[in-house]
């Protein structure tokens, strides 16, 4: 058990230790990533065909996600049942079965044990009794399921069906964007210098984007003064938030004087990157939503982007990125995606910021554990609104997190 | 195969002593800049780390550098070697050239930031990048990526 108390305020501290403790870490791989909750694993399209695997981890834990030969789809950890070596070594392939390289212990799709190698010894001698029993460590089956061409893993036999982890707040937001079957334009990894925490914490942060992100700003992209919204789940695991297609013509950030003020005459001298199409015609411009622990689906514009979250380590993070359209996008929209994929990913216009702004966190907090966050704005409430200026979806990830870790 | 090593060192020593603003001026009018990954490349996929048309958008991104996005400061040290030709016309000649970029912080922290290879197309008459193709070896990159490659 973990000797940590939370600060008395509640839900408007979070103390920094969070980011920090490695019995902490240690504790939420086994009560969060490998607990009740739902990870994302890959998009179906990555693995459309019949015996085809990418591998993927799940919090630590390396893992095979796969479709068999009937189209199934399955995950299984990514360690042999003999001496724990990795089963799969590829990033990606087809493979009619698994077999591990170090002793050839081999596994189907779904990861059972098929063979182990010399079992029973060549002409008599040799090999293992005939009552032993190497299943027993067997490498851990997921529970797989996918929705919209997302696909996602537990290791809780407990945790609701997919759909009812996700709820009535967010699961609408997530259909809303991905309408048809999916199309993988390309993917990369952002290593990210904190806790991952910072960067979960930093998605729901809606209070962040325009202040921090001047691009947004600048080219009045998204002002807080634009028409938006913030959803919530009850228990605080998940949110979305989107903004309006509107232009703004108001001042309240230069009457402000803050620094992502634009500075009047600044604009794009090619703003074709800009340019939207409203293709689910209800004029959302931006919407980012987030999935308790560690999966992000952005809207940017035309940007369609799967990001993970993968700790790997107390202060040090990679963020996976899969951008996407749709298998019927035209050569325009392909085209229109491609631009914009400039505004994310570790060089985008919009995004680059974040992996600095949390690892100034993560360096800013080094002395001082015992310390909090201040987390006020928009009270102390969780919950969805139509105002940005809130930190109502932080608040419910610490609530979801203290569910899970009995804090 | 003198001349486009010059480019190459030109451009190199441009953005590692932060002159940001010459970097479009070592395209042509409609120039493309792409930063690519060699996973990316292999499986056919189109994702542009970053990508330019054209000398405006390459503006653009240096406006955007000094004046919109926020990062740590930061310095590169390019190496670039091995350049071959790989095809020479009378207008342009496509090259490839290998690259190492280490990158310093102001803490003095160093490290090895990318590594890859240029696939560069040339305007020979007035040695100009008509296509810089920035082919990174890694699919990984350490926090941001702001200073172009």
């Amino acid at each position: 058990m973990l000797e940590r108390s939370w600060p008395a305020e509640g839900a408007t501290r979070v103390p920094y230790w969070v980011y920090q403790d490695r019995d902490v870490y240690a504790e939420e791989q086994r009560r969060i990533f490998h607990g009740p909750t739902w990870s994302y694993l890959c998009l179906e399209a990555e693995i459309a065909e019949p015996q085809s695997f990418v591998t993927t981890f799940v919090g630590e834990m390396p893992v095979v996600v796969t479709r068999d030969a009937a189209g199934r789809l399955h995950a299984f950890e990514n360690r042999c049942a003999h001496r724990g070596a990795l089963i799969c070594m590829q990033a990606r392939g087809k493979a009619e079965r698994f077999t591990c390289i170090y002793h050839n212990w081999t596994y189907d799709h779904g990861g059972n044990l098929l063979n182990v190698a010399f079992r029973k010894g060549i002409a008599g001698k040799g090999g293992m009794a005939a009552d032993a029993k190497p299943e027993t460590q067997a490498p851990k089956q997921f529970r797989v399921e996918s929705i919209c061409g997302l696909v996602f893993g537990t290791l809780s036999p407990s945790v609701p069906s997919l759909k009812d982890y996700i709820g009535p707040e967010i699961l609408p937001r997530l259909k809303r964007v991905l309408v048809r079957p999916l199309k993988v334009l390309g993917c990369y990894t952002q290593v990210l210098p904190n806790n991952w925490k910072l960067y979960m914490d930093n998605v729901k942060d809606t209070y962040h984007a325009s202040l921090l992100h001047v691009f947004f700003t600048r080219f009045r992209i998204n002002r807080l003064t634009q028409e938006g919204g913030v959803f919530v789940s009850k228990d605080g695991a998940h949110h979305c938030t989107y903004t309006k297609m509107v232009e703004d013509k108001g001042d309240a950030y230069e009457k402000d004087g803050m620094r992502s003020a634009g500075s009047g005459g600044f604009s794009l001298e090619n703003p074709e990157m800009l340019q939207q199409v409203d293709e689910f015609g209800d004029a959302v411009s931006i919407q980012i939503l987030s999935l308790f622990p560690g999966f992000v689906l952005h809207q940017i514009r035309n940007s369609l982007a799967a990001r993970q979250v993968v700790p790997k380590g107390v202060d040090r993070t990679e963020l996976h990125w899969t951008l996407f359209g749709f298998a019927d996008d035209d050569a325009a929209m392909t085209r229109r995606r491609l631009l914009q994929a400039n505004l994310v990913g570790p060089a985008g216009y919009i995004s680059m910021e974040d992996g600095a702004a949390t690892g100034f966190v993560q360096r800013g907090v080094a002395a001082s554990p015992d310390r909090a966050s201040v987390i006020e704005m928009g009270g102390d409430k969780v919950g969805s609104g139509d105002s940005r200026i809130t930190e109502t979806a932080v608040r419910g990830l610490w609530k979801a997190w203290r569910g899970h870790m009995g804090l | 195969m003198k001349e486009i090593e010059t480019l190459h060192a030109r451009y190199a020593h441009a953005l590692d002593e932060d002159r940001l603003e010459d970097w479009p001026n070592f395209f042509t009018e409609r120039g493309i800049y792409r930063i690519a990954t060699a996973e990316n490349e292999a499986r056919g996929l189109p994702l542009p780390v970053v990508y330019c048309e054209g000398r405006a958008m390459l503006r653009d991104r240096v406006q955007s550098l000094r004046h919109a996005n926020i990062y740590e400061p930061q310095r590169y040290r390019h190496l670039v070697s091995s350049t071959l030709i790989e095809k020479a016309g009378e207008a342009h000649v496509t090259s490839i050239a290998n690259f190492l970029v280490i990158r310093t912080m102001e803490n003095g922290e160093s490290m090895l930031f990318a590594s890859g290879r240029y696939v560069d197309r040339i305007l020979l008459k007035e040695m100009l990048y008509e296509e810089r193709v920035v082919i990174c070896d890694s699919r990984r990159f350490d926090t941001l990526l702001a200073i172009p490659l």
